[in-house]
């Protein structure tokens, strides 16, 4: 092969170039800081379900009741920690605590780039002044 | 030998044949007998209906505009100033144009043209729920209720075509540009707007009925304008109303069995008022008929 320390040379320098935001993430210390979630404003301090379960799975907890209501008509929810019965309502039971969107759901929700589209219907608790 | 086994075949494919005609026929028979759509409904259950008493609807349709506002409101349906873009669950029509299929003649004049309230008629028999690809909307099992889930609705608008009512609407544009929802103080937060490209309709208010509450356009009704409650329930006052008064449904020829009915008689001409059911008299014949 013609050149070869010109070759490998390039190559390594290529890699070292292409690589360079990894390695600069690997060196520094810096991360991404993770969501401050703010705890419901109203004071509850007992979710519908155990807080590790709800921030992994409360998606399906919602698409669960949304089936319940809206096509069986089983509204009725039983807290297990409690043996309180709420309603299976995002916007009345989830947001009457939660009242803080943009602290709460929202802020998470941009930290990992999803985009629910239950807002683009169901209606907002209107906070301060931020309003979506 | 050959002429034999073509003989024998001959004779086990027309057996054959014939078996199978009778097979067909004899299905055919069980179908018929059996048809697909009830003609009677069956009294089981619970079934919802509303009667709207147009006697006590004025003429001026302010009772008619209370029980629209009420509902719009309850339900964040959007107002557009476009007669294109309109979106309605519940509205009025001249009682002369809502009910153009009975073909009323010389009809009395403050009748013709009284605002007459108009929803979803909630049928027994809905054409609209059948032609759903995604099974958005439904006939409820336990009541009768005419279900919409918006999370479904594709917009299709096959439901729009179907239903003979006009009681369905379609978002074209973004309902939260309307005019009465732009600014999210006016929504009401207990119940969702809808998006653009999706179909709305009147659900008889089954997010209230589930509270144990009555439709609320006849909240807003002070004078049993509008009736609601089980026609399966001998007492009940829809029932009542019905066994005492002459009341219309739209289109009934259709066979949709629309559980929305209209008392139309004048207490004057029909006896209202008696606890005999309203049945107009055959006059006697006279002369050569015997």
């Amino acid at each position: 092969m013609y050149d070869t320390g010109k070759v490998i040379g390039g190559l390594v320098v290529f890699l070292i170039l292409a690589t360079s935001p990894l390695i600069f993430n690997a060196m520094s210390s810096t991360s991404a800081e993770p969501p401050e979630l703010v705890p419901p404003p109203n004071g509850t301090q007992q979710c519908v379900m155990p807080t590790e379960w709800m921030r992994s799975s409360h998606m399906n907890l919602l698409d669960q009741w949304r089936e319940d209501a809206v096509r069986r008509g089983d509204r009725d929810f039983v807290i297990e920690a409690t043996g309180e019965t709420v309603t299976k309502s995002l916007t009345l039971t989830c947001m009457d605590c939660h009242s803080n969107k943009s602290e709460f759901c929202d802020r998470c929700h941009d930290y990992l780039e999803v985009a629910p589209y239950c807002w683009d219907c169901h209606v907002a608790p209107v906070e301060g002044k931020e309003v979506r | 030998m050959m002429d034999g086994s073509r003989r024998s075949f001959l004779k086990l494919a027309g057996l054959t044949a014939l078996g199978a005609a009778g097979a067909a026929g004899a299905s055919t028979r069980q179908a018929s007998a059996n048809p697909e759509v009830a003609t009677e409904p069956a009294h089981t259950g619970t079934r919802l209906a509303m009667v709207v008493d147009l006697r006590k609807l004025d003429a001026d349709g302010e009772v008619a505009k209370r029980c629209i506002e009420a509902c719009h409101k309850a339900h964040n349906v959007p107002s557009f100033n476009s007669i294109k873009d309109e979106v309605k669950w519940i509205w009025t029509e001249d009682f002369e144009t809502a009910f153009h299929s009975q073909e009323f003649h010389f009809l009395r004049e403050d009748l013709e043209h009284k605002p007459t309230l108009l929803l979803c008629n909630h049928c027994d028999n809905p054409p609209c729920t059948r032609v759903c690809p995604t099974q958005a909307t439904w006939k409820r099992e336990s009541d009768g209720v005419v279900m919409m889930d918006w999370h479904r609705c594709i917009g299709c608008r096959y439901c729009i075509v179907a239903c003979p009512y006009g009681s369905r609407s379609f978002n074209w544009r973004d309902p939260r540009t309307a005019e009465n929802l732009a600014d999210p103080a006016m929504r009401n937060p207990e119940f969702p707007t809808r998006m653009r490209g999706v179909v709305e309709k009147c659900n008889f208010c089954e997010e209230r009925l589930a509270r144990g509450e009555q439709p609320a356009c006849v909240e807003a009704c002070d004078n049993d304008e509008l009736v609601f409650g089980d026609l399966n329930a001998p007492g009940s006052k829809v029932r009542e109303m019905l066994g005492r008064h002459l009341a219309i449904r739209r289109k009934p020829g259709l066979g949709t069995q629309p559980e929305v009915y209209y008392i139309v008689d004048d207490p004057a001409t029909l006896g209202a008022g008696s606890d005999e059911p309203a049945v107009a008299e055959q006059p006697e014949m006279e002369g050569d008929h015997a």
